[in-house]
């Protein structure tokens, strides 16, 4: 029954996953992402981490991800033209360094743990809220507290950085520095 | 084949019956009862007070045409529904109907998924709902209907915060995320709307906001955007976004039901002690309940103008961010201090 | 018969590769991005493997602030992108290389 589950959530994970890096349409590629990420949820409840994979589906997909989806759609990104041949020996430096760190993760994996060892059953005290709340709060706590200040410290920045520049302090843009014109506006944004 | 696996099946088919019961006679209710409020008879020709009305509503989305828009993403466009369906119609896995039974010297829960995350599982699967209308917008080729989608989902996800936050705030005396010991915990005290009546208002609020009801149903609402994100879609899509629309709605309320209103409990009367009948006497009380509810639901639908997109925004996180907030805190000294 | 743990390595570290190979051959800043959430994600994926091996919560927990981290990393790389395009009008990192030798 495992084996089951996680063939069909494996399979679909790097299915998606290989959708993600090769469709040529950002909506299409970011959808694929979310399924990817699904699946190792799915997956992360299999290896009896179920708080994480739980938290995984609500915050990365429900959330991170949606955030993506809005930067691709309020960008309108079209789609990547296929790619001609310039770049060609370079995509295969980049699959070769792919399959080169694959090799070598996969390698190390099945050395350092024998390719059928099987972990211990899983208890009650290992998968159970409390003891996963336990350590979380009690031996983790400071890095918890640093983590929710690095949130903060995100916010304040992607807010500082995607805000409009009030029209006084913008910077010229390479156009208006060109054609030697201040505040060119071709698409109306600053109120007469 | 469990006892608890008989169960869960038995809890799935239950719910799903209520479900798809629901659905039907809200979409009268709806009509119907906003008619009472507003002084007019509604429709009244088809069976007596109108109640098949939704019979002809079904026949009338199955045979109209089904549209695709010229320059619209196919594979997009056809999965959007689909995607608005399955949140709405897995989110209910976790919420009891009735007393755990003892049965063949083990406890069966009354849920279809009786796991530790509980409320969590919950949660994460109604954050999937953001995507169906992000990629409905998209997908439909529509200016109005991407403004739509984008004001829905920004909407969505803004009210998510409060109400996790108010979830949060009545799981923290319990010390679990199981629904059925939030249960059984204001079995033993006192039914959560007591201690935790600003939660369950931060709660309600963002229920309404979550479901795109009025008054925060601009993203759908017909003078302001067409039909926002769902404009392109035409016959059984777009009942399929209305029976998700119902659906969620059901659910939440019986969420918030069995969080601040002892969900199957009936005080005064022991279900635990009556057995198998207990849970059918309980999953009837939780129906009342929901019932009680969605007539909530429609009654502020008839009642209230709806929010403007800034006033929206504004009450998400100016208004409901904070109250949720001050509410776990005030949770959260009651029960260090042991009140709780 | 339950599944080795080795196997979900492997998957990660599959997944990992892939991810690789699309940051470093795509265009598309955003999806340049993806590719990294997905090693991110193949992170996670391996420290909750082995944290079920090496029957240590540890894992688990470090995948909570990976997590958190891949948020506020999300927010801030994709509000970059956002200043980027009104700037420029284009996320094809290709066209992006004044800072280039």
């Amino acid at each position: 029954m495992e084996l089951l589950v996680f063939a069909i959530f494996a399979g679909l994970a790097l299915a998606s996953a290989l959708t993600v890096v090769l469709h040529r349409d950002p909506v299409k590629s970011t959808l694929s992402l979310v399924v990817t990420l699904f699946s190792t949820g799915v997956l992360f409840v299999l290896l009896g981490a179920p708080f994480v994979g739980v938290l995984q589906v609500l915050v990365y997909t429900g959330a991170i991800v949606v955030l993506f989806l809005f930067v691709v759609m309020l960008l309108n990104l079209q789609r990547e033209a296929r790619r001609s041949e310039p770049g060609g020996s370079f995509q295969k430096v980049a699959a070769g360094a792919g399959a080169l760190a694959f090799a070598a993760f996969a390698g190390i994996a099945v050395w350092r743990t024998s390719a059928d060892a099987e972990a211990a059953e899983l208890t009650e005290a290992f998968v159970g809220l409390r003891g996963f709340s336990e350590e979380l709060f009690e031996r983790f706590l400071l890095p918890f507290e640093i983590i929710g200040l690095l949130l903060l410290v995100a916010v304040i920045a992607a807010y500082v950085v995607a805000r409009r520049p009030e029209p006084e302090r913008r910077l010229p843009t390479p156009l208006e520095k060109a054609t030697g014109e201040a505040r060119i506006d071709p698409v109306g944004e600053e109120a007469p | 084949m469990t006892p608890q696996t008989v169960a869960s099946l038995a809890n799935l088919g239950a719910f799903l019956g209520i479900l798809l019961t629901v659905v039907p006679l809200m979409v009268w209710f709806e009509r119907r009862g906003g008619a009472l409020m507003q002084d007019r008879p509604g429709p009244n020709r088809l069976g007596p007070f109108g109640l098949l009305q939704p019979l002809a509503d079904v026949f009338k989305f199955i045979f109209k045409e089904d549209v695709l828009p010229k320059e619209a993403d196919r594979a997009l466009y056809l999965m959007a529904p689909v995607l608005a369906v399955l949140p709405a119609f897995s989110t209910f896995v976790v919420i009891p109907l009735g007393p755990t039974i003892e049965w063949g010297g083990e406890e069966l829960r009354m849920m279809v998924a009786p796991v530790e995350t509980g409320v969590l599982l919950l949660l994460a699967l109604a954050s999937l709902g953001v995507y169906s209308l992000v990629i409905a917008g998209y997908a439909s080729n529509n200016k109005y209907s991407l403004l739509g989608s984008i004001r829905a989902s920004a909407q969505m996800i803004s009210y998510e915060l409060a109400l996790t936050l108010a979830v949060v705030a009545v799981l923290l005396p319990v010390e679990s995320f199981r629904l059925d010991l939030v249960v059984e915990a204001q079995i033993a005290g006192i039914w959560n709307i007591v201690p935790q009546a600003l939660g369950f208002l931060v709660f309600l609020v963002a229920a309404f906001a979550e479901t795109n009801r009025l008054p925060f149903d601009l993203p759908e609402a017909e003078s302001e955007l067409v039909a926002g994100y769902h404009t392109e879609y035409s016959a059984m899509r777009f009942a399929s976004f209305f029976m998700a629309e119902y659906a969620s709605m059901t659910v939440l309320s019986a969420l918030g039901a069995t969080l601040y209103f002892g969900g199957w409990h009936l005080p005064g009367v022991d279900l635990a002690a009556l057995g198998i009948w207990g849970v059918v006497l309980g999953a009837g009380v939780l129906v009342a309940k929901i019932a009680v509810f969605l007539f909530l639901f429609v009654w502020v639908r008839w009642s209230f103008p709806r929010f403007r997109y800034d006033q929206l925004m504004a009450i998400g996180w100016k208004g409901l961010l904070p109250l949720a907030i001050l509410n776990l805190l005030w949770v959260a000294g009651a029960s260090l201090a042991g009140w709780l | 018969m339950s599944v080795p743990v080795a196997w979900y390595l492997v998957l990660a570290a599959a997944m990992f590769a892939v991810g690789t190979a699309g940051a470093l051959t795509r265009r598309n800043g955003i999806t340049i991005f993806l590719s990294i959430e997905l090693m991110l994600n193949s992170a996670n994926l391996t420290l909750v493997a082995y944290s079920r091996l090496l029957e240590d919560r540890t894992g688990q927990i470090v995948v909570l602030f990976v997590l958190a981290v891949a948020a506020a990393e999300a927010a801030v790389g994709l509000a970059l992108f956002i200043a980027l395009y009104r700037h420029r009008r284009t996320i094809d990192l290709d066209r992006v290389n004044l800072l280039r030798w």
